[in-house]
């Protein structure tokens, strides 16, 4: 018989629910992970990693037609979508198993079925049988993620409209697609496509593309996709879709009103995301659910004593690096480690990895000024840059917005070749609190790219020295 | 960035030196090894070295000058690249000196007359802070001088909302204090201020934002009072902070007795009348030698509150309030229970008249265990002094007068006269507790009206 009491059960087996898990066995605590599909959730495997694979095809793939730059020649180059896709499952693979080992490491046993609350210390896990058993749990972390939004009219139908886990697995390349939505998802796959040689059209019902970005960095995004052949149509919204036999049509209302109709092979809905809370037991518990978003407090801690949430399932920002954060600090609380403090959501870094990249932590130049900050912007260019140029990746940003009365770092922006792996030096200095000048008595290694943080920090202090 | 050259301790215990020779002059370029100064002690004299690269941007104190503290800026050396012509001395990122803690935290250094030498006085002296926002805040040490982690935004808010940050809890990783540290102390203070009746228990609670409170000078504006506005001096600002820190942790109360001085007064005469020419003992030199000898009979009022436990001190070191024209200063007159009365009443007047001259050595006004504040000689008939921390008491003295008293014989009460003197004792009750305190009370005054326990 297998043991089935607790100190902690934790209901899924992504990135907030694993690292929780292992969390909990480095501190002694009891742990288990119900999953009911696959270990490493969709961001391991329907997400962030597999995208990643598939966007590295994609720039490997430009960087072959533009061969002849770096003195290559390269002609007749084709490329095998299925390989692609291949290659993409298979880095999936490895790390779901990664995570099983890591788990198995740390002695978490992984028991598979979906997880439901199912009374005060109890669990029931129903298996893909429909054999069900209780585990019993003193403390219950729910971290069942989200899953894709489905706008009326746009429902995926798996054939001609796609939400992501279907655009990570095309059965052939469309000639002709639609993104509709422009967050980090809908722009990852309309970068991916388009490189491919996809026509690809981009809707979104705000003035601007990853609006959640700072205005600046989303209007260079707007110019160098346009640049890269993608059709972005913003202030618009796709109010019907017409499926044919292997293409639809779509009703797009335009910013002034008008409508028109853009035939394409697929649509892609990339509308947001709706937490996992159904099926998971809520019903009779005083955990409360807002807008399919369970309500916590700044802790993880639900209404419902014992019972905990984290990650996608408790609303934005939708990122696996605050999943798997929420889970350390939920299980640190359960465990009474001191000196435990809530997420600081103002330093998770956001990455978009589109080419270009867009990467950015903190508060945007508008948001600073509208929390009332009087604010000190830095900018540098990536023309500006050594490595940049020696990369040919001449085109990007960053920018710095500072307080200007106590120096704090507010936010960094930045768009450009690899500033998705820049974007955590700012993050370490917004945890450490650092001010304008620690960052300027910094020395940044040359040449890098990272030099541009340096620049942009000295040039909001107009101290800016290569630009 | 320069570097601040700092003035070496030769010894564990040595506090000050003679800069005997430099030898450099401003504009050297000097590598590290490099000898660059010679120091003298009373016992040795020894090699300064460099121990960066760099441009001798600035020697503050000059050749020759006596009695330089250890730790003092002594010189600043540019780096590479740097103007030496734009460096102000106290400017540059030093590690923080080990153990002396680093100049924020002890104004003593500062504000002392004799800490910035006189030789330095035209263009080397410190200019007053530079802007917030372009300046280095050196790392917070606790008063203790163990250094206080926090982070540089935390640091320089603090320092723009005047909160002294050695006193906030941290609750960053191992108690470093951050941003949100100080935003709460001064929501904690804001809140303070906005409250119409501050009472002393909230003011204990409040963090020490100095200086919060109404503006004087927005009621003057709006009332159109006439004033004149006094900067204040290096020394001012430490007696406010001082003070306000003093009456906001430390938790006062007051003991009061009369003391009969006749026979300590003809006592006296008799000892003036006996010893050398050019020696006359006060009133005030008894004073500190009861004190120091009470201070052994009863050793726990000779203690500080160190946070976490009692440090009994086995010396008494008085210090003896002394006014000056830039403010209070307070000599101490140190192992007075073992000096004679001749020998207390010599250091008083040299002490006394070096502090109005500003000519004191910083090792001469640190430190101390007691204290004693005496207003005698203004006709003050009595009064209760503000703790000079980390005292654990201090002792305020009034005017000697003749007063009746009533006599208590067999024969039954009859008034006399006698001479009597009020003296209050201020006690930190975290060490001194009512008792201790009134027994310390008692011993004074037994010996005051016993006097010829002073004279063995």
């Amino acid at each position: 018989m297998a043991e089935t009491s607790y100190d902690i059960v934790v209901i899924g087996g992504g990135p907030g629910g694993y690292v929780a898990a292992i969390r909990a066995a480095q501190l002694g605590l009891k742990a288990c992970v119900v999953e009911r599909e696959h270990l490493g959730g969709i961001c391991l495997n329907w997400g962030c990693i597999p995208t990643k694979a598939l966007l590295r095809s994609a720039e490997v793939g430009h960087l072959i037609q533009n061969a002849a730059a770096y003195g290559w020649k390269a002609e007749n180059v084709t490329f095998d979508l299925d390989k692609i896709i291949e290659r993409s499952r298979g880095v999936a693979k490895q790390l779901s198993q990664g995570v099983g080992f890591l788990l198995k490491k740390n002695k978490v046993p992984v028991i598979e079925g979906s997880g439901k609350l199912a009374g005060k210390g109890k669990v029931e896990v129903t298996d893909k049988n429909g054999k069900k058993n209780v585990l019993s749990a003193k403390n219950t972390i729910l971290a069942t993620g989200a899953r894709a939004r489905v706008l009326p009219g746009l429902e995926p139908d798996g054939k001609l409209v796609w939400t992501y886990r279907e655009a990570m697995v095309p059965d052939s390349l469309p000639k002709t697609m639609l993104v509709v939505g422009s967050g980090a998802i809908g722009i990852e796959f309309a970068s991916f496509y388009n490189d491919l040689g996809v026509e690809v059209t981009v809707v979104e019902v705000v003035d601007r593309i990853l609006s959640a970005e700072d205005e600046e960095i989303s209007a260079l995004a707007h110019k160098a996709f346009t640049k890269a052949g993608i059709n972005i149509i913003t202030s618009a919204k796709v109010t019907g879709v017409q499926r044919g036999k292997n293409d639809l049509t779509a009703t797009i209302e335009m910013a002034d009103g008008k409508t028109e109709n853009l035939k394409v092979d697929r649509l892609i809905s990339a509308v947001g995301i709706v937490g996992n809370v159904e099926d998971i037991g809520l019903d009779g518990t005083a955990v409360k659910v807002d807008r399919s978003h369970i309500t916590t407090d700044a802790y993880g801690q639900t209404g419902e004593a014992g019972v905990w949430a984290i990650g996608d399932l408790t609303g934005p920002p939708w990122l696996a690096h605050k999943a798997s954060h929420e889970g350390i600090i939920a299980v640190e609380k359960i465990a009474g480690v001191e000196g435990v403090h809530p997420l600081d959501t103002s330093g998770v870094p956001g990455c978009t990895y589109a080419r270009p990249q867009v990467a950015s932590v903190g508060l945007t130049e508008a948001q600073a000024k509208a929390a009332g900050h009087k604010v000190r912007v830095g900018r540098f260019p990536f023309v500006g840059n050594g490595k940049a140029i020696a990369l040919g990746e001449p085109e990007g940003l960053v920018k710095t917005v500072f307080d200007d009365k106590t120096g704090e770092l507010l936010g960094a922006h930045m768009i450009g070749a690899e500033v998705t792996e820049l974007i955590q030096g700012f993050g370490i200095a917004k945890s450490l609190e650092t001010t304008e000048q620690d960052l300027m008595h910094t020395v940044f290694p040359h040449p890098t790219l990272s030099e541009m943080m340096h620049e942009s920090v000295l040039d909001a202090y107009d101290k800016a020295v290569h630009f | 960035m320069s570097v601040d050259i700092l003035m070496p301790a030769l010894s564990p215990t040595m506090e000050e030196g003679t800069l005997a020779k430099w030898w450099v002059k401003e504009g050297d370029a000097v590598s590290s090894g490099d000898v660059i100064a010679e120091i003298e002690t009373d016992k040795a004299t020894m090699e300064v070295e460099a121990v960066d690269e760099g441009v001798v941007a600035k020697i503050v104190v000059a050749e020759g000058t006596e009695g330089v503290a250890v730790n003092a800026v002594i010189a600043v050396l540019a780096e590479d690249g740097e103007d030496p012509a734009s460096i102000q001395p106290g400017s540059a990122k030093t590690p923080a000196p080990i153990p002396a803690p680093a100049a924020e935290s002890t104004p003593e250094q500062q504000t002392a007359p004799e800490a910035a030498e006189p030789q330095a006085k035209s263009d080397a002296k410190p200019e007053a802070a530079p802007s917030a926002s372009q300046s280095e805040t050196p790392s917070a040490t606790s008063n203790s001088g163990t250094r206080v982690f926090s982070s540089p935004l935390a640091r320089r808010i603090a320092e723009q909302n005047s909160i002294d940050i050695t006193v906030l809890a941290g609750s960053g990783p191992n108690g470093r204090v951050v941003k949100r540290d100080v935003e709460a102390a001064m929501a904690a203070g804001a809140g303070k201020a906005s409250t119409a009746a501050r009472t002393v228990s909230s003011a204990a609670t409040a963090p020490l934002a100095i200086g919060t409170g109404p503006d004087p000078r927005k009621i003057a504006g709006q009332l159109e009072m006439a004033y004149e506005e006094i900067p204040a001096s290096g020394m001012r600002k430490t007696i406010a902070r001082r003070l306000v820190e003093a009456k906001q942790t430390v938790p006062h109360f007051y003991l009061t007795v009369d003391i009969e001085l006749d026979a300590l007064l003809a006592m006296r005469k008799q000892v003036n009348a006996a010893v050398p020419e050019g020696v006359k003992i006060s009133v005030n030199d008894m004073i500190i030698l009861a004190s120091a000898k009470a201070l052994m009979d009863e050793p726990d009022t000779n203690a500080s509150w160190a946070g976490d436990a009692i440090l009994k001190y086995q010396s008494a070191d008085v210090a003896v309030a002394v006014a000056t024209e830039g403010g209070l200063i307070t000599p101490v007159i140190r192992d007075a229970q073992s000096k004679s009365l001749s020998a207390i009443s010599e250091e008083m007047i040299d002490l006394a008249s070096r502090a109005r001259d500003g000519k004191l050595k910083p090792h001469e006004y640190q430190g101390g265990t007691f204290s004693i504040s005496n207003l005698g000689m203004f006709g003050i008939r009595e009064f209760a002094a503000v703790i000079n921390p980390p005292h654990g008491a201090i002792l305020a003295v009034g005017k000697g007068e003749k007063r009746p008293v009533v006599r208590s014989s067999d024969a039954g009460d009859e008034l006399g006269i006698a001479t009597v003197m009020s003296a209050t004792l201020s006690c930190d009750h975290r060490v001194v507790d009512g008792a201790v305190g009134a027994r310390w009370l008692n011993t004074f005054q037994r010996r005051l009206e016993n006097p010829l326990s002073l004279l063995i």
